[in-house]
């Protein structure tokens, strides 16, 4: 990746004409994925499997376009984001508010990192059972569920981030005059930013996680309730949609982590050769 | 606020301040010990700088050179004895130290209290030969370019104390010899007192007015240099003070040890 982007910098002459045709790392990266979709066709076109075990991949592609057009994807898809975001959404704020309280403060540290750090060792989806009796089978246990997944990777790299700011540019922010308060805006949080962001992608991988699970137990809306569906109906090709929806959807959070990157940390060195600067 | 005391700031600093104009001294330091352990780092120090002097500090490494400039700078308590420096004071330091998600000049406005800090941050780039880096992410920079902008930070705070420690060490030979001449310049253009900390002795004699070599934490040489400026590494008096200053970091002029 990096020797393609010092390719581009290093010609940036060439480089517009280069980006009007399909760039060749794209080829590069598609090479597998196609390969992989070929195999799966020659194994299950000449039906050496029945279809409620191994669909092929162009009866997958119809029953994907039925989804659509018959409207069940995108009701199930929304209420599986609006999921996703409520419990990312608390579970971030949560998980930011204690990171920073704990990493800024030797009392908070003390008050809180203990707790943090034994509660983070029981895995978060061995407490449905209890969200089923406390919340019942609404979106409230799933919401939790989701939070609790995405709080403990946010809290553990922003706490780390912000411990390992660097001890020489507080230094110098001191001899510039810098209040504590400036210190923290100025040097402490933009330093920990990169951590941050660390931490971002693997809530939002434990999210989708999260959400699997969720909605496979109960749930009568959601991408999951179509896959729990479809498993009672033998419609494996649907399993299969479920299943591409997911990785899209993963997919997607991800690309939109890194264009916040992109704008975050657009300071790094790496960014600005990116950028073509 | 004090629950972000302790990540932000440094110990309990006993170092005194003051703003008051016309005074003998931009430092006065008495008795100054530091220990680490039961290793004395500073012993019993007494020392004066006056206004508008370029003092180098010379010494070994461990000699505890470093550690009286971080004193002065406010970075290290001063436990025993007195330490008086002028409130308006800057450090720069052997890394350029810049913030890198901030611009070059908003570093250089970074902590400035005065209402134009833009246009006098700008001012102050122009001045060390970086006006056209003004916007610039410090990453991008040279080690040089990064050094200028790191002592532009410190000249906007029109510091009567400036503490350069070991500023030039990082930097390539030539380049080192630039950033000495502007450091000569800016020095005589606004009259700050100056303690640069170096292991160069060439730098001293080029550079200072007053010598001092730090030998276990105590001032073993204190010489004044009246040559004229700028000073050339040929003449008879550079070469004498050479030798004297080499006898007292206890090294020939050959590199061998006495």
């Amino acid at each position: 990746m990096s020797v393609s982007l010092t390719s581009l910098s290093a010609s940036p002459k060439h480089a517009p004409a280069r980006r009007r045709i399909i760039p060749a790392t794209l080829l590069r990266r598609l090479m597998v994925p196609a390969a992989i979709v070929a195999l799966w066709y020659g194994v299950t076109a000449h039906g050496y499997f029945d279809a409620q075990t191994m669909p092929t991949p162009y009866a997958v592609a119809v029953s994907f376009w039925q989804l659509i057009v018959t409207g069940q994807l995108w009701p199930n898809l929304l209420i599986s984001l609006q999921r996703v975001a409520l419990g990312l959404l608390f579970g971030g704020a949560i998980g930011v508010i204690l990171a920073l309280a704990a990493s800024l403060s030797r009392f908070g540290e003390d008050a809180i990192d203990a707790t943090v750090q034994m509660a983070r060792t029981l895995p978060h989806l061995a407490l449905i059972p209890l969200m089923i009796l406390w919340f019942g089978i609404g979106e409230t246990p799933k919401i939790v569920l989701i939070a609790l997944g995405s709080l403990f990777p946010i809290y553990l790299n922003l706490f780390s981030a912000v411990r390992g700011a660097d001890r020489k540019l507080i230094e110098a922010a001191s001899t510039l005059g810098l209040s504590h308060a400036e210190t923290v805006f100025h040097v402490i949080l933009p330093a920990a930013v990169p951590g941050f962001l660390v931490g971002l992608r693997q809530a939002l991988g434990a999210s989708w996680i999260s959400l699997v699970v969720a909605e496979q137990i109960n749930a009568s809306s959601g991408i999951g309730y179509l896959v729990m569906n479809a498993r009672d109906f033998l419609r494996t090709d649907i399993i299969f949609d479920g299943l591409l929806v997911y990785a899209l959807l993963g997919l997607a959070t991800d690309q939109a982590v890194r264009l916040l990157e992109r704008y975050l940390l657009a300071w790094r060195p790496s960014m600005i050769t990116a950028k073509g600067i | 606020m004090n629950m972000l005391t302790e990540v932000t700031a440094a110990p309990e600093i006993n170092v005194t301040e003051t703003s008051e104009a016309g005074q003998n001294f931009a430092v006065e330091v008495r008795g100054l010990t530091r220990e680490f352990g039961t290793n004395s780092v500073l012993r019993n120090l007494d020392l004066q700088l006056r206004p508008g002097e370029f003092t180098v500090l010379l010494g070994r490494s461990g000699s505890g050179k470093s550690t009286l400039l971080r004193t002065l700078a406010g970075l290290d308590p001063a436990p025993e004895g007195t330490v008086t420096v002028p409130s308006a004071r800057a450090v720069v330091f052997q890394e350029p130290r810049l913030l890198p998600w901030k611009r070059v000049w908003q570093n250089v406005a970074l902590g400035l209290r005065v209402p134009n800090a833009r246009k006098r941050a700008e001012e102050a780039l122009e001045e060390v030969g970086l006006g056209h880096r003004l916007n610039a992410w410090p990453l991008t920079l040279s080690g040089g370019e990064a050094q200028r902008a790191s002592l532009a930070r410190a000249l906007v705070r029109a510091p009567k104390l400036l503490l350069l420690d070991e500023p030039f060490a990082a930097l390539d030979a030539l380049t080192r010899l630039r950033m000495q001449a502007l450091v000569a310049t800016l020095w005589q253009t606004y009259q700050p007192a100056v303690l640069l900390v170096t292991h160069d002795v060439d730098e001293a004699i080029l550079l200072g007015d007053r010598l001092l070599v730090l030998e276990n934490g105590a001032i073993s040489l204190d010489v004044e240099i009246s040559h004229p400026r700028p000073r050339r590494h040929a003449s008879p008096g550079f070469i004498s003070m050479r030798a004297t200053l080499l006898d007292a970091l206890g090294v020939h002029e050959d590199g061998s040890a006495i």
